[in-house]
């Protein structure tokens, strides 16, 4: 008897999409992808890339015009399908949607209440587990405070608190740290780690490639609604670009262009004034650099911002 | 795969429960200042112009029996309530809930469907219309202007009052985009039904074509069911007016559906 490695299950199949809005193009085209159990994969990709689009075909608020969308859940007798199944699999999703959707009427302790109430659960039940929602969104402090009187974060971890509340085996959240401070980003990161640790999954998508990169196990990079690139972080950079990236800038810099150090890179970039040398080894270009001390250089690691950069272009996009 | 029609048949289940509980519980908070406009208003109303007037008509002659004015208008203007409170709930505030602050979306991603969202929506605003109703009727009883026992059927009647008129304006909430379309059914549709259904005088009063088209108005025919029940008697086609608001309910609901779906469908 041979012992195959156990195979991930996916939780969640997305198969063939395709999504036309009226237009000629296709929101989302032909797309694919997997979500294995306890895994979270960041969807990246510029506005208008089809993220939302394909978050809201999982949900089945959008009927998508071609492919399937499948949620296997462990313990959960056969495929569930969407628009089929719609009801048995909101039932074991959670969601943050882009824009709060809480309720600006009641208190915070309230809005997780009514919300528990529409997956079916009694209040009797509901009302021993909200403290310790309002806890992991810290928010135990503000428990009768309406949202209208919260801070963006702290909107933004009641949502997140109450995506918990049928304690869902999937998260799906569109962009839930956009608009936020740098503190308020890090706690939620660090709420959402904690998830992941507990062995939610997690369906992110953001425009933040730090985050990106510090919370997804894999990233799907959309462009045009078409999938342009899959895998983890660090490999998706390793895969697609130099290790190494030096910017230049100030007076002159763009004449570098022309100069005999273009040959010393791998590839070079202009955006407005700033030239990128992307290398596999920085030190020769850096040391042929003293000679212009009049510009400013940074030297530092490719990251998945060169890598985005690279993958979906440097233009600003009609939305954007 | 082929998209769904947005005419198909509607799935609804106990899941409308929650919503309609949302609504009640936001309403709580506000139902006792709100109790005080809803006696307040008819109380005013009714004292002003059904005494004023009223010394100035005297009474009305309605199927062979005379009225007087105030009794008439009381019982006219009961039925204007239930339309008027179960139309401003379904557009005003149905319309902050599902386009301004986004609460059916936050609704539609638990597993709640937009059906059961429309329906509670409907059976809400129609609650609002009792509220309304029930404050009038207090009022009625309190200044001694009917105190027939029949005022216990004209309440579930006034109920279905709220209903249909609930279900027309949902049909006007999906296809608004903004809180300005909602003057324009208040001042084309709903202003001129008041004048047209018999609610301040007699519809005998009104010419040949104009009676024809009053008799197509759902709030005429919840007038008929309701004056008489005001004055101790059984209206005379009560199979008709019911069919006629039944019909309104039923046809509406499905557009008001259709137009719904189709608004959150893409």
């Amino acid at each position: 008897m041979r012992h195959n490695p156990p195979v991930p299950t996916p939780l969640l199949q997305a198969n063939r999409l395709c999504k036309r809005y009226g237009g000629a193009s296709l929101a989302v085209d032909d797309l694919s992808f997997e979500i294995a159990s306890g895994e979270c994969l960041g969807v990246i990709g510029p506005n208008g890339a089809g993220k939302t689009t394909t978050i809201r075909a999982c949900l089945g608020l959008t009927e998508p015009d071609a492919g399937t969308v499948r949620y296997l859940f462990p313990g959960h007798d056969g495929v569930l399908e969407m628009p089929r199944d719609t009801l048995a699999i909101k039932a074991q999703l959670g969601v943050v949607s882009q824009s709060d959707t809480l309720d600006p009427d009641f208190s915070c302790f309230e809005n997780l209440l009514v919300y528990g109430r529409y997956f079916g659960m009694r209040a009797a039940d509901l009302r021993p587990r909200i403290p310790a929602l309002l806890d992991f969104a810290a928010l135990v402090h503000k428990a009768d405070s309406k949202p209208g009187e919260l801070s963006g974060g702290m909107r933004r971890r009641l949502s997140l608190a109450r995506a918990l509340v049928n304690d869902p085996r999937l998260l799906l959240l569109d962009e839930p740290t956009t608009g936020l401070d740098p503190q308020a980003r890090h706690l939620m990161w660090e709420r959402l780690q904690v998830l992941l640790q507990q062995g939610k999954s997690i369906l992110l998508t953001t425009h933040f490639m730090d985050e990106a990169e510090r919370l997804c196990s894999r990233l799907l990079v959309l462009d045009h609604g078409k999938k342009i690139a899959e895998g983890r972080p660090r490999e998706l950079i390793a895969r697609h670009l130099e290790p190494e990236v030096i910017e230049v800038y100030g007076v002159g810099a763009v004449a570098l262009l022309d100069s005999p150090l273009k040959a010393m890179a791998a590839r070079v970039e202009l955006s407005g004034e700033t030239v990128f040398f992307y290398t596999h080894n920085g030190q020769p270009l850096l040391a042929a650099l003293a000679a212009w001390p009049q510009l400013r250089t940074l030297h530092r690691p490719a990251n998945l911002e060169d890598l985005f950069l690279k993958l979906t272009g440097r233009q600003i996009r009609e939305d954007g | 795969m082929t998209n769904q029609s947005i005419w198909r048949a509607p799935q609804v289940s106990r899941g409308w429960w929650p919503v309609f509980l949302r609504n009640l519980l936001v309403w709580r908070k506000l139902a006792i200042p709100s109790l005080v406009g809803n006696i307040a208003e008819p109380l005013f109303w009714l004292v002003a112009f059904g005494y004023g007037m009223g010394a100035l008509v005297g009474h009305v002659q309605v199927g062979g029996t005379q009225v007087p004015y105030i009794l008439f208008l009381a019982s006219g203007s009961v039925c204007m309530s239930a339309m008027n409170a179960a139309s401003f709930e379904a557009l005003y505030s149905a319309f902050s809930r599902m386009h301004v602050q986004k609460t059916w979306d936050g609704i539609m991603n638990a597993p709640v469907n937009l059906d059961n969202i429309v329906l509670a929506e409907m059976l809400w605003a129609a609650f609002k219309a009792l509220f309304s109703v029930t404050a009038i009727l207090l009022v009625i009883l309190a200044l001694h202007i009917s105190h027939s026992p029949k005022l216990l059927v004209a309440w579930p009647v006034l109920l279905c009052v709220g209903i249909t008129f609930s279900c027309i304006a949902l049909v006007f909430n999906a296809l608004a985009q903004g809180y300005d379309f909602f003057t324009y059914y208040f001042t084309l549709f709903l202003t001129p039904m008041m004048f047209l259904s018999g609610v301040f005088f007699p519809r005998e009063q009104l010419p040949g074509l104009v009676h024809t088209l009053s008799d197509l108005l759902p709030l005429t025919h919840a007038v008929e069911l309701v004056r008489p029940l005001f004055m101790g008697q059984w209206p005379a086609q009560p199979l008709l007016h019911l069919g006629v608001l039944a019909g309104y309910t039923l046809v509406t609901f499905w557009v008001a559906l259709a137009l719904t779906r189709r608004r959150f469908q893409g």
